[in-house]
Formats: C-alpha cells, structure tokens, sequence
C-alpha cells in the first residue's frame, strides 16, 4: 500500500544520523522530526534564524517571537541559538547543515527540483529552498509521486521553472525510495505492497533496476 | 552619546516620500515593524519599492500598504500567505522581484557592510540567474549578486536605548538586523527604549552607528501566523 506523509517522513527519519545537524522544509519534512530515534543527538537548523528547535509549545506558551521558517510557533531545546537571515544563510552556504529535507513540485533524473513557480497559476516564492539546494552537500525530497492528475513528478527532464540543477540526492516519495545516480534514478526500495511494475507505471523517467528490490523497513 | 531618539513614529518616518525604496525587516509576520507600517499607511506614501522578506497577511503587515495600492514594486523571496498579493502581481499590477531568501539577505548585509557585489551559488542554472554574471569558483558555478541601495531601512527590535543600540529577542532577529544601516536612513522601533547606559555593551546586537532614528512604538500586536501547539 501506497505510504502516506507520516509514513513518508518516518522512512526519511532513518536518514538522519547522529551529529548531524539538519534543515527541514516545510510540509512532510516538518513530520520527520517527529521520528527522528532518540538516541542520537541531532539539531534541527530553521532558516529564519534557530539552531535547536524543539517541538511545538504547549497551548498557552505560544511566543510570537520565536517561530520556524513556516511562521509556525515553536520552542527551543537546551543548547539552542539565535542568528539572523545573512548568518543562517552562510552557515547552509559555508556547508555546516548536513542533511537538508524539503519538499518539491518536480524532480528530474539528473537531480534538476522545481518547487517554487507554476508558471501563470502560482506563484508563492523560493524562499530559502534556491540556496539550501545549491549549496547542500546531502538533499533528500519528500514528496508525491504523481499529481493530483496521476501524472508523474519524477521525471526525465523539469517541465516547471528551476529551483536548482543536479543537486538532489534522493526521493522518497509514497510509492518507493529513489536514489539520483550518475545514470539516472536507481529504485533503492519500494512501499509495502507496492510492486517494482506500479512504480514502474508510475514514473515518467527511466528506472535502473539493480535485482530483487526490498520492501521499506521502518 | 549621540541621541537618536524621536518621539513619534510620525517624527521617525519624516522624510519618507512617493517613489521611495524601503528595506523592512521581519520574517512573515515575526519582529516586522508594525507601528511604521500602520504609520505608513496612515501617511498614504505610495509607488514605494519595498524590500521585505515576505508581503505581510491580507489584514496585516505589509499586506495593509497592498490593500492600498502603496506598493509599486516588491522584493521578496515568499509571499505565498497573502491573496491580495498574488492577484495584484498575477494581473501585473504589482512589479514583483523574487529572490532566494539567502540572497536577499546577503544584499542587504553588502548594503550593511559596504561591500557592492558577492557570488552566491543560490539560483544557478534558474531564471533567477539570467542575465546575470556568472563564475566558476572551486568548480562550482555562482551567480554576482548586488548589493541593495534603499533610501531608508525600517527595522524592529525587543530593545533599543538612546544612542540606537539594538537588541533583538528570539527569531525576530531575522532581516532586522541585516538591514540596519542598509540604506542611507535608518529607522528602528523598539518595544522598550531604555536611557543609554542602561543596556549591557556585551549584548548589543546592532550597535547605534547603524541606526539613525530610534523609537518606541506605541502598541505591538505581534500577530501569530501560525499558531502552532501541542496539548499537555
């Protein structure tokens, strides 16, 4: 059966390493946090300015001055800093984020994103996602396999306005866990349930298929 | 100690005139100057080009000056929590210049810092890169980006004292303090504005060489936009 975004985000959370410190998007990258194991020591970078952001505050406690780079209320955990935009930027510039979570519109077979503009329809933005996906050594997206059309989002080629070219390093999405290789998307594991031909089916680009491909484990 | 203190909001934004350009700090509705903006509004200052991270709410922040056509062109990097917005800029009413959030920010640190242009590699290979120089540095392609001129910077602080030192509390740091002392005038608004000596210089965050004008607003709303909890 085809994950859904807690599912999604909980396959990504086995991603997250110990000492790592990690930028989460908005949307199912916000989720991951909740499945990250706890015993290991992980800081979560927000790009409006906090490294060591906590949970979300309990009702009440809510402080307009403290949000994270979705405007959401949250706390902080012991060890916590605050920075401003140009000293958050350089720290995802200068490479000191390691992990970098986010979701997007599209991805290409050569690690092309879009995520920022539907040309004529909407426009919201980049935010920080141009930067993030320039300078990250390690991008891993979360998202939906197809639209909401059942048309594919993985892809030979962007069809949408890019958000940055040859960076992602892996797709997680309902239906499989791609890894972007030098020759294209290598499908690494597959939904419970999911056969290697409805992903297959559900993929505009070419898939290089290595042998028996496992089921995720959670 | 060089007084920086004004009485009014109204005193603070003298000199602010049609066809401006204005810096704004704030991240979404979290630490944006909410007393000059009303003031502005007050003031019916229009075809400014504002420099703001993100556009306000409809009902609130910038949002207010777009209700009242005030805003000729906008620089932004998300302005997605805002419907007035996105119509305007999709009917062409509203000149609109997206920029990474990263970038914006480094153009106004340039301003800050005297510095005229940097290279980023944020929107390489992107629209946001053409006709723009590009450079390979290290093997890896970047983007020169200029640094922002604006004639005056409107920034918002927890607290300031009388020789225009600021202090920023939580994530309302953001712009703020990036674009303090980005443009020819700057204007900072505090919550508390304390005699100076009363701050500690170990805590400064923006020294008062940055700030021109200095006061304390009158009533902070400081509106969530999210209000995000969990229950205990």
């Amino acid at each position: 059966m085809a994950l859904d975004k807690n599912q999604i985000a909980k396959r990504i959370a086995k991603e997250v390493q110990d000492g790592y410190y990690v930028n989460l998007g908005i949307g199912i990258p916000t989720l991951v946090a909740n499945y990250v194991r706890t015993d290991i020591s992980v800081e979560f970078q927000s790009e409006n300015g906090v490294l060591g952001m906590g949970p979300f505050p309990f009702e009440g406690e809510e402080d307009a001055d403290i949000i994270n780079a979705g405007k959401q209320t949250i706390t902080t955990l012991p060890g916590a800093s605050f920075f401003d935009s140009a000293f958050s930027f350089g720290m995802i510039r200068a490479q000191k984020v390691d992990l970098t979570i986010l979701g997007a519109m599209e991805v290409a077979e050569n690690g092309d994103i879009a995520n920022w503009k539907i040309p004529g329809k909407m426009v919201k933005g980049m935010g920080g996602a141009m930067d993030l996906v320039a300078s990250a050594e390690n991008i891993i997206v979360a998202m939906m396999h197809v639209n909401k059309a059942g048309e594919s989002k993985i892809l030979k080629k962007c069809t949408l306005p890019l958000t940055g070219v040859g960076c992602v390093k892996k797709v997680v999405t309902e239906l499989a866990v791609l890894e972007v290789t030098p020759n294209g998307f290598k499908l690494l594991e597959r939904a419970p349930g999911v056969s290697v031909d409805e992903i297959i089916q559900a993929t505009e680009a070419e898939l290089i298929i290595d042998g028996e491909v496992p089921e995720m484990v959670f | 100690m060089i007084n920086k203190k004004v009485n009014s909001v109204t005193e603070a934004l003298q000199g602010i005139e049609d066809g401006m350009t204005i810096m704004l700090g704030g991240f979404g509705l979290c630490g944006i100057p909410e007393n000059s903006i009303a003031e502005l509004v007050q003031k019916g200052t229009t075809n400014l080009t504002c420099i703001s991270n993100n556009a306000g709410v409809d009902d609130f922040g910038l949002g207010l000056l777009l209700q009242k056509r005030q805003i000729k062109k906008m620089i932004s990097s998300y302005v997605g929590e805002n419907a007035e917005f996105e119509r305007q800029m999709l009917s062409g009413e509203l000149e609109v210049e997206l920029t990474p959030q990263g970038t914006l920010a480094e153009k106004c640190r340039a301003a800050q810092a005297g510095i005229p242009a940097f290279f980023t590699p944020a929107g390489y290979g992107t629209e946001v890169a053409e006709g723009k120089e590009t450079r390979e540095f290290n093997g890896k392609m970047h983007v020169m980006e200029l640094a922002y001129k604006a004639d005056f910077s409107i920034v918002k602080a927890w607290k300031g004292d009388e020789a225009g030192n600021l202090i920023f509390k939580g994530t309302a740091r953001n712009f703020n303090a990036v674009m303090a002392g980005g443009a020819k005038i700057t204007i900072a608004e505090v919550e508390e504005l304390v005699p100076a000596g009363t701050l500690d210089p170990n805590e400064i965050h923006i020294p008062g060489i940055m700030v021109q004008r200095i006061f304390q607003g009158e009533k902070f709303e400081k509106r969530i936009e999210q209000r995000t909890v969990r229950q205990k």
